[in-house]
């Protein structure tokens, strides 16, 4: 199988492109970022067909030599379905979390913050007691 | 009869269920019908469906009657036919358990009428997964089941339901990204798809590239299965969802990831490359899962912890690589779908009766509600593996498959194992303690006020519903499923021994493949 470089390249680069934008918090970012992703992976799947021919229909061409994969096209055009709906319902919770919120920023842990604040709390409280463990095996503790 | 024609029955059943269930949106009772039934039906095929590859092994059809290796094959063996039996059982339970929602409930937790068909579809995704022949369909199933948990997770679309959604969707849509890189990864690698063809081609391909392609669908499966560092979706986006959901989803979806993984490990990539990084990363799932678990005060969130937790024992299981690892994995899947959602369920239920699932508000639930103190105790101590309850038998089958493989690293995860089946208990009991022993919160509170000298009668209770029949009693159904599963363990291991021992003599390739191909 000859595989397309230059296909294989632009995929790598969508894909890289794909992975910058989900590293941001707006949720309008990902989705772009899922997007462009997808397409990079849609082409990692023409670039699987390997070297283009005739139209995958019978009658053209002398035998399975001379027309494309038609397998990778048909399973591409199913991811095709499915970006498109995960576009939708991203857009859906994106706009939800419009109303909301004023944005749609993906928000951190609420539980996460919550043990967070209360070691917080800890460290400034009366009875805390800040224990540093010396090698001498005396512990010792600050009042 | 030719039997293999049933194979497609348990998708078709369920997506044709979600169907009519939509077209019904102003006839609720009738939507209940009709997605009981269906689920029903589904829980018969599934039988049958153990019954008869228990007996003649696996069966294979290919779907509208292209010739192998084009079309597209459903498979269904020992393993799937389990898998397919105990996710139904519980979908069917959980079903119940929602349809016991009072009116009130309803508007609140599950509010529009599309509840019962989206909860069809992902059972028509699990279904689908369990089923799926080729790589390509099981991206389907996978795809199915993860549309209609973004649904069923961010019902309402609540302020606290989109903010666990965003994370789970995201998180979901990169591991789809990265399934289908691995298959035009493979299909480049191959030119095929299917499952049991790739068993055969993928071994003519050199090592390194049969490394790329396995890790790359492990870590694909990983993200589902909740296996760490991959797991820390999980507690953020579970617990915020209606009980029923919650339950459904910790029963199936990370169980889809793990068969996932045994079919990735036992039929495509027999080899032992990676079994070291698996066994290292069980350990540590179980281990760091459990100690968070530890430091919860919300049920669910603790659950949630547990639940990565145990995937932890599973991964173990399949690391080992030996039959016996196997066979304790599938039977030890079977349990902690069981116990997991039903624990789940019994948290809603603690939610109405004590007013919160956070263990600050709870209290005396021993005293007020003895029944739901049982349905409680009964899984809890299961999950911790107590003697006799099949949890225990589980592990037991675990360590000792651990044991006879013998490496320092597998003895070290087997500690790792007990240590983590210790702290389960400890989390269980936690929850024990505080929720159902003590006094309840107001009857604390009013002691308090009588001991300030104030009037005890302005103190309030807390806002606790009571417990609807339908829910009690689809909870005590799976707990006596779960006790069934304990009973009839001898036979219930002995195929989860077969099943093991299918999964790698072969037999899966010849009842998919015609003579040429294999």
């Amino acid at each position: 199988m000859t595989a397309n470089l230059v296909l294989a390249i632009t995929a790598g680069i969508l894909v890289a492109a794909g992975v910058y934008l989900l590293l941001e918090r707006s949720l309008t970012r990902i989705l772009l970022g899922i997007m462009v992703a997808s397409n990079g992976v849609n082409l990692m799947f023409l670039v699987a067909a390997g070297r283009p021919g005739l139209p995958p229909i019978v009658g053209f061409g002398d035998g399975a030599d001379d027309v494309s994969d038609p397998l990778p096209q048909a399973m591409v055009l199913t991811a095709i379905v499915i970006t498109m709906a995960v576009a939708a319902f991203v857009l859906t919770m994106a706009y939800r979390s419009f109303q909301l919120h004023g944005h749609d920023e993906v928000a951190d842990d609420v539980e996460d913050a919550r043990i967070r604040e209360l070691a917080q709390k800890d460290v400034v409280s009366e009875s805390y007691e800040d224990t540093t463990f010396s090698d001498t095996g005396a512990d010792v503790v600050s009042e | 009869m030719m039997l293999y024609n049933l194979i497609p029955l348990p998708v078709l059943l369920a997506i044709g269920g979600a169907a009519i269930a939509l077209a019904l949106p102003r006839r609720p009772g009738l939507q209940r019908v009709v997605s009981v039934a269906s689920l029903s039906a589904i829980v018969a095929v599934a039988a049958v469906f153990m019954w008869f590859t228990h007996k003649n092994g696996p069966m294979a059809i290919w779907i509208a009657g292209w010739d192998a290796p084009l079309g597209i094959s459903l498979v269904v063996d020992r393993l799937s036919a389990l898998m397919l039996f105990v996710a139904s059982v519980i979908a069917l339970g959980v079903l119940l358990f929602a349809t016991g929602q009072d009116k009130d409930e309803v508007r609140r937790e599950t509010p529009v009428s599309i509840f019962h068909p989206t909860f069809l579809l992902l059972m028509a995704g699990v279904s689908n997964a369990f089923l799926a022949g080729d790589l390509f369909n099981l991206f389907v199933g996978f795809e199915m089941l993860l549309f209609a948990s973004y649904v069923l997770l961010t019902l309402g679309g609540t302020s606290d339901r989109i903010r666990a959604g965003t994370t789970y969707v995201v998180v979901s849509l990169l591991s789809s990204s990265l399934f289908l890189i691995s298959i035009a990864a493979i299909y480049a690698a191959t030119g095929t798809v299917n499952m049991a063809h790739l068993a055969v081609r993928l071994r003519d391909l050199t090592e390194p590239v049969q490394l790329l392609l396995e890790v790359l669908l492990i870590v694909t499966f990983a993200i589902k299965a909740a296996v760490f560092p991959l797991s820390s979706w999980l507690p953020d986006s579970y617990p915020t969802a209606p009980a029923p959901v919650t339950a459904v989803f910790a029963g199936l979806l990370t169980k889809v990831g793990v068969y996932a993984i045994i079919r990735t490990e036992t039929l495509l990539f027999p080899g032992d490359t990676i079994y070291n990084v698996l066994l290292v990363a069980s350990l540590l799932t179980m281990v760091l899962g459990i100690l968070g678990a530890i430091a919860q005060v919300e049920i669910k969130r603790m659950l949630s912890f547990t639940l990565i937790s145990h995937i932890g024992y599973m991964i173990f299981g399949i690391a080992l690589a030996t039959d016996a690892g196997l066979a304790a994995t599938i039977f030890y899947t079977a349990h902690h779908i069981t116990i997991q959602a039903t624990l789940f369920l019994v948290t809603g239920l603690i939610e109405r009766r004590g007013g919160t699932s956070s263990l600050d508000g709870l209290g005396g639930l021993l005293k007020v509600a003895p029944l739901l103190a049982a349905l409680f105790f009964i899984p809890a101590m299961n999950l911790g593996g107590i003697p006799p309850l099949s949890g225990f038998i589980g592990k037991i089958g675990l360590l000792q498959a651990g044991a006879e493989v013998g490496t320092p690293l597998a003895w070290l995860v087997l500690s790792g194992g007990v240590l983590t089946s210790l702290l389960t208990l400890m989390a269980m009991a936690k929850v024990w303690n505080r929720a159902f022993w003590g006094v309840t919160p107001a009857e604390q509170r009013r002691s308090d006020a009588i001991a300030q000298d104030l009037d005890p009668d302005e103190i309030e209770d807390e806002d606790t519903r009571p417990m609807p029949p339908l829910q009690v009693g689809a909870t005590m159904g799976l707990v006596a499923f779960g006790l069934a599963l304990t009973i009839f363990a001898g036979p219930l291991y002995e195929y989860a021994h077969a099943a093991a021992a299918t999964l790698r003599d072969g037999s899966y390739v010849l009842a998919v493949l015609p003579e040429g191909l294999r």
